[in-house]
């Protein structure tokens, strides 16, 4: 198999290997996941890729660009517009053997597909005792702004993570984007990889090598002693700027990247909040029933004794995406919201 | 029933199956209310000619799916009877090692990558699997077995598109049986036959007597035929009716679910009465030959309840393996 000389990356720390190498050279997210897609459809015939619109010029903001050029429209396959038939026909590629990554531009579309997904991809290996596996990965954006509005801009995570049989990351760096990407891929259940559109831009560095991030494991983006941040996708970079604020403010944060909403790094979070006693959840999702709650159950069962103020969430509002650029940005909750968080746990 | 010129050993290996399904599917039916297979059953008694009639074009390493009406299906692509019995008497043994009961029944040894119970759940799923044999250029062709029930549903309609889109090596059997659960055809389509849905996504479709396993014998040929040799996928649709009510093993026409004169007309249309009678007027089976097949499966059938009952339970220690 490919897959099994491919080094993982089993850390939680920033510190990545790649870095004591050469100084490697920064991809932007949308390059990084590019790179995967281009390096798994190379190393492993099974693998093709599938999505509405894929090969347009525009590439899913840019991570599909030249792929079907490079490996040819069987591979790289444009698809009608049937999410859950075509969700369907993934799964039974992958149940035969293949390795079909399912691209969506917009996670509001995956819904169309709650059936497959949860029915029939989610429960396979279970229903057969294990006999039969789906090595399927789901792509799909999370889009913000610009009045994209309630139906294109949902963090749908919390729905898909809720689902025992399938795997939920949300990568939030372009080092975490290709090596969990690839990591999917390689997996042999099922797994939903979250993108958040507005970190497409991000750059670090990304080794060249192909390498794999396993789900389940998070990462700690910055050290400290006064509270956790435990943030996912792009609240991990209103995190970061919260932490550096409140040292201003003399509060020492530690920033935990979940990185794999399920399954959750226990682990890593109860470790952390024995240590600083304080617990914020940064979710892109909303509050009810989301991966805040599930990390803020997480404190009250497993760490409850090393607590020392009540756990605070810093999540989306009971409401859908408003267009308005004044609703907009009332609604979505920033670093300013994650440092009030902290202080008032002082 | 038309004279068909197959060779006697076709024409038994139809039989044996047939007699096989209808026989598990008594079995079951009688052992049922002992309670010990704690699984719903959705029994297929009355429809064996098409799984008979279809698998029996297919290879091993071809591809079934399945509904939650399945043993029939399985049986004909070449499931142990016993591992079949034990998934319904829950035991590790099972082929879905008692995780999937009667309505997931698993066994990709034979070319079975399981069956699903949400209605036209499968269909996608046996295009895809259509879609990888393109793909690996491995010949194999796909099948799925629905109801007139999935017709309703979306994945329906968006296999078939797919599927001609791409020309795959697909065969979809839809089994006309007239209801879902106890609901009509009639109240919840359009009276357009069902093979003529395949018209408008450019595929071939045909409509043909469910109960007459020569009929599903030939159009099933010229189906695989067509998937296996590049020509791509085809509707048929068989008309057939089950015997028994939609889940269990009782009758529902006492209370009134199905109508009796209907039901009545159709159990004179027995598949295996036909076939019996077709064999002795105009072929060269024996009375003979089906007794031996008849005493064999009856063997094969109390060996596999035995198997089913006798063997061990998954201890309750594994009940999170097998989630990824
Ligand atoms: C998506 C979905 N909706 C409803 C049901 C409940 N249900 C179970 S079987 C059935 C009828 C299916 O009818 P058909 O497809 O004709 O198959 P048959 O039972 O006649 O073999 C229904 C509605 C289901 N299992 N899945
Ligand atoms: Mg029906």
């Amino acid at each position: 198999m490919p897959w099994t000389n491919i080094q993982a990356d089993d850390s939680r720390s920033p510190v990545r290997f790649g870095s004591e190498e050469q100084p490697v050279r920064e991809l932007s997210y949308r390059e990084a996941i590019r790179e995967a897609l281009s390096q798994a459809l190379e190393m492993d015939e099974r693998v093709f890729l599938m999505g509405e619109g894929i090969d347009d010029p525009g590439g899913v903001f840019g991570t599909t660009v030249g792929l079907m050029e490079k490996f040819g429209e069987k591979r790289v396959m444009d698809c009608p517009v049937a999410e859950n038939g075509m969700t369907g026909v993934a799964i039974g590629a992958a149940i035969c053997g293949m390795r079909p990554v399912f691209i969506h531009m917009r996670a509001d579309f995956l819904p169309m597909c709650m059936d497959q997904i949860i029915n029939h991809a989610a429960k396979w290996s279970y229903m057969t005792g294990g006999k039969v596996k789906v090595p399927l990965t789901i792509r799909a954006v999370i889009g913000r702004g610009w009045g994209s509005a309630a139906q294109h801009s949902q963090s749908l995570q919390a729905l898909f993570a809720h689902i025992p049989g399938l795997k939920v990351v949300m990568p939030a760096s372009p080092y975490d984007a290709k090596g969990l990407l690839l990591g999917s891929i390689a997996a042999d259940g099922p797994t939903v990889v979250i993108e958040h559109r507005w970190l497409y831009d991000q750059k670090e560095g990304v080794p060249e090598k192909p390498y794999v991030i396993h789900a389940g494991k998070g990462a700690v983006r910055r050290e400290g002693t006064d509270v956790t941040i435990v943030a996912t996708s792009y609240m991990v970079y209103e995190a970061l700027r919260a932490a550096s604020e409140l040292q201003l403010k003399g509060i020492s944060a530690e920033v935990i990247d979940l990185r794999s909403v399920q399954p959750v790094d226990e682990g890593l979070i109860i470790e952390s909040v024995k240590k600083t006693g304080r617990l914020i959840a940064a979710d892109t999702g909303w509050k009810v029933c989301g991966v805040s709650a599930e990390v803020a159950a997480l404190a009250a069962e497993k760490a409850y004794d090393c607590l020392k103020a009540p756990v605070k969430r810093v999540c989306l509002p009971a409401a859908p995406a408003p267009a308005s650029a004044v609703l907009e940005r009332a609604y979505y909750p920033g670093f300013e919201d994650i440092v009030r968080a902290a202080e008032e746990m002082r | 029933m038309k004279k068909s010129g197959l060779p006697a050993d076709t024409l038994k290996q139809l039989y044996a199956t047939m007699f096989t399904i209808r026989h598990f599917e008594d079995r079951i039916a009688l052992l049922y209310p002992e309670q010990e297979m704690k699984c719903p059953v959705h029994l297929c008694t009355g429809q064996e000619a098409i799984a008979a009639g279809v698998c029996i074009h297919l290879k091993k390493e071809d591809y079934i799916f399945g509904t939650h009406r399945s043993h029939g299906h399985c049986i004909a692509k070449g499931m142990d009877l016993r591992s079949l019995a034990a998934e319904l008497y829950g035991k590790s043994a099972g082929c879905s090692r008692g995780r999937g009961g009667s309505m997931h029944l698993a066994d990709p040894d034979h070319g079975i990558p399981g069956t699903s119970a949400i209605v036209g759940g499968c269909i996608p799923l046996a295009v895809g699997a259509g879609l990888s044999s393109v793909m690996k250029g491995d010949g194999r062709v796909s099948a799925v077995f629905f109801g007139d029930g999935a017709v309703d549903e979306g994945t329906f309609h968006e296999s078939m598109n797919f599927a001609s889109l791409k020309k795959l090596p697909v065969v979809f059997v839809c089994e006309n049986n007239y209801y879902a659960t106890n609901s009509p055809q009639c109240a919840r389509q359009p009276d357009v036959p069902i093979a003529e849905r395949a018209r408008s996504y450019g595929i071939p479709g045909k409509r043909a007597d469910g109960n007459d396993v020569l009929s599903v014998y030939a159009a099933a040929k010229e189906a695989v035929g067509r998937a296996r040799s590049a020509g791509g996928p085809t509707l048929l649709e068989f008309e057939t009716y089950r015997w028994k009510a939609h889940v269990g093993p009782n009758s529902d026409i006492e209370n009134g679910c199905r109508p009796a004169d209907a039901h009545q007309r159709w159990l004179k249309k027995c598949p295996l009465e036909m076939f019996q009678r077709y064999l002795r007027e105009h072929s060269s089976v024996t009375e003979e030959d089906l007794e031996l097949i008849e005493s064999r499966v009856e063997r094969e059938i109390d060996e596999a309840v035995e198997f089913g009952k006798k063997s061990p339970y998954p201890d309750a220690s594994e009940l999170t393996e097998y989630v990824y």
